[in-house]
């Protein structure tokens, strides 16, 4: 009996390492970039403290607020600072939206596959949208 | 909760992680709100300077908002952070250390910002 059945893998949970072979259907996308948002933001958060402290401390910590994202900090250059906000502002976006959406569902009790799929797509829609809006500001496009 | 000790404790059932869930989401709701109110703010008519930025987090209920909205986003990172060690990470050991760095950098990060706010 054993000899028939076709050995299949058991997927608890979605490992790190099957992120990118994984195919997951849309709001499989949106929960996993959830979970990776949320651990960006959480080693960030110092990053984030650090930016609150000197832009509200005093005009002169304001100041070394703004220069890093043209002169840098430190050894780092301000296009990286630049870079590093850009993948923050994704992740606040992206985490804040789906996290919504969550609320959203657990409020309606709508979680048919259509309806989570059409969230799902506004969720990327909307935070890629408005990644792309913030960072264009960032970089000085507008 | 005193039938629930030691070798009694219950460690099976239903609603045994709801208290997590229900504080992640509450926890969700007034950091959201408070992005709301900083935004607002901040795109008032007027220069975006330091002068802006720091009139936002002057007022004292701006303090009381920010300090409650620092300890909930402390709180919701350790339910969310958690989970992930919790989902990969089996090893008891590793996961413990894992736990206690997450425990050690938040509030870290909370104190920090704690102080920010009140030596404004």
């Amino acid at each position: 009996m054993a000899n028939t059945l076709k050995e299949r893998p058991v997927y608890r949970n979605i490992h790190i390492s099957q992120i990118l072979t994984y195919r997951l259907p849309l709001a499989g996308v949106v929960s996993i970039l959830h979970r990776i948002s949320g651990a960006l933001l959480f080693l960030l958060l110092p990053f984030v403290v650090w930016l609150l402290d000197n832009s509200l401390t005093s005009e002169i910590s304001f100041d070394r607020f703004a220069s890093a994202f043209t002169s840098g900090i430190g050894v780092l250059p301000g296009g990286f600072i630049k870079l590093v906000c850009l993948g923050l502002i994704w992740a606040y976006l992206h985490h804040m939206i789906a996290g919504l959406r969550y609320l959203w569902m657990d409020v309606t009790h709508r979680m048919s596959k259509a309806d989570g799929r059409i969230s799902a797509l506004i969720t990327l829609a909307l935070s890629l949208l408005l990644t792309v809006a913030l960072g264009a500001k960032l970089f000085g496009l507008y | 909760m005193g039938s629930n000790l030691g070798s009694k404790r219950l460690v099976v059932g239903a609603h045994y992680g709801s208290r997590d869930w229900l504080s992640q989401r509450v926890t969700a709701a007034l950091i959201a709100l408070f992005t709301l109110v900083v935004l607002v703010q901040l795109l008032l008519p007027g220069e975006i300077g330091y002068v802006k930025w720091a009139g936002i987090f002057a007022p004292q209920w701006m303090k009381f908002l920010t300090l409650v909205v620092v300890v909930a986003l402390g709180l919701h990172a350790w339910v969310g952070v958690r989970d992930i060690w919790m989902d990969y990470v089996k090893p008891a050991g590793v996961r413990l250390a894992l736990q206690v760095f997450t425990i050690v950098w938040l509030v870290g990060c909370v104190g920090w910002a704690v102080q920010v706010i009140w030596r404004l």
